[in-house]
């Protein structure tokens, strides 16, 4: 399966969350879709973003590496980026890297959207 | 015995290709249920690697992969033309370089010994050897199979390709 991607905003007291639904494969082929996703959204002033891993089939280092590339370009807008995901398989790539410490990873996008700290 | 052997031209949407056809020869083989997702990231893995270095330094090499089963065991090998590999860093740094390596309009690019690294911690036993006459690396991981199962017979229906 291709990699798909949605996009929409949700408010919450902690301010307007955009929420990227991601579901498919992302591999050396397909992570370029999602870096450009990531950079349109951040160049276009969205600072706060919530990436919806729920879908995601496969996900390889290449797609950590755009994930990785994406916090860096909120945090230096002061902005966040939350992952959801509950996928043993994709939580076990977070963790065998040493990403789970540098991603805040919650169990639903209400949960994320709702996050302050 | 060899199930299946693919030669892939080095692109990145080739990727996926050699992991569906590796996951379907290993299933046939006898793969469990519980080694196919751990298979199907580390051959991707693997492979992605081994396109890298070839867009980088062979870009016109075929990467090969093969499935083969052994007495009680599966192999999966994935070779490359690219420069030997270099000794690899402990997995759990990985997160940190990733962080550390690029600047804020740059992502951050996986090395292929990282990437070593990665399958370390993937796969219990994978080995790391340099290609034929010395050129490229020869990537190759084994996962058991079930005792009761003999080697060659449920391969059979399986045309090499």
């Amino acid at each position: 399966m291709d990699l798909s991607l949605s996009t929409r905003t949700e408010s919450s007291p902690a301010g307007d969350r955009t929420v990227v639904v991601v579901g498919g494969e992302i591999d050396v082929y397909t992570a370029p879709k999602l870096r450009e996703q990531l950079i349109d959204l951040v160049s276009g002033g969205q600072y706060h973003l919530v990436i919806d891993m729920e879908g995601v089939e496969f996900l390889d280092s290449t797609g950590l590496g755009v994930l990785v590339g994406g916090l860096k370009r909120v945090r230096a807008h002061e902005g966040s980026l939350r992952l959801v995901c509950t996928q043993e398989r994709i939580l076990k790539i977070f963790r065998i890297t040493g990403l789970t410490k540098v991603f805040p990873i919650h169990s639903s996008v209400d949960e994320a959207v709702a996050a302050t700290d | 015995m060899a199930v299946v052997e693919l030669r892939l031209p080095a692109l990145p949407e080739h990727v996926r290709t050699a992991r569906l056809v590796a996951l379907a020869a290993a299933r046939r083989a006898g793969l469990e249920d519980r080694y196919v997702d751990e298979l199907r990231l580390a051959l991707g893995e693997a492979c992605a690697r081994a396109v890298g270095q070839h867009l980088r330094h062979a870009p016109k090499a075929q990467v090969v992969v093969a499935v083969s089963d052994h007495p009680g065991a599966l192999s999966v090998s994935v070779s490359d033309q690219g420069p030997p590999a270099g000794p690899s860093g402990g997995v759990g740094s990985i997160g940190d370089d990733l962080l550390d390596g690029a600047s804020e309009n740059d992502d951050p690019d996986v090395s292929p010994d990282l990437l070593l690294a990665l399958l370390g911690g993937l796969v219990d036993d994978v080995c790391v050897e340099p290609g034929p006459e010395g050129i490229g690396t020869t990537v190759t991981m084994r996962w058991p199979l079930p005792a009761a199962l003999t080697p060659g017979v449920r391969s059979s229906s399986i045309a090499p390709v």
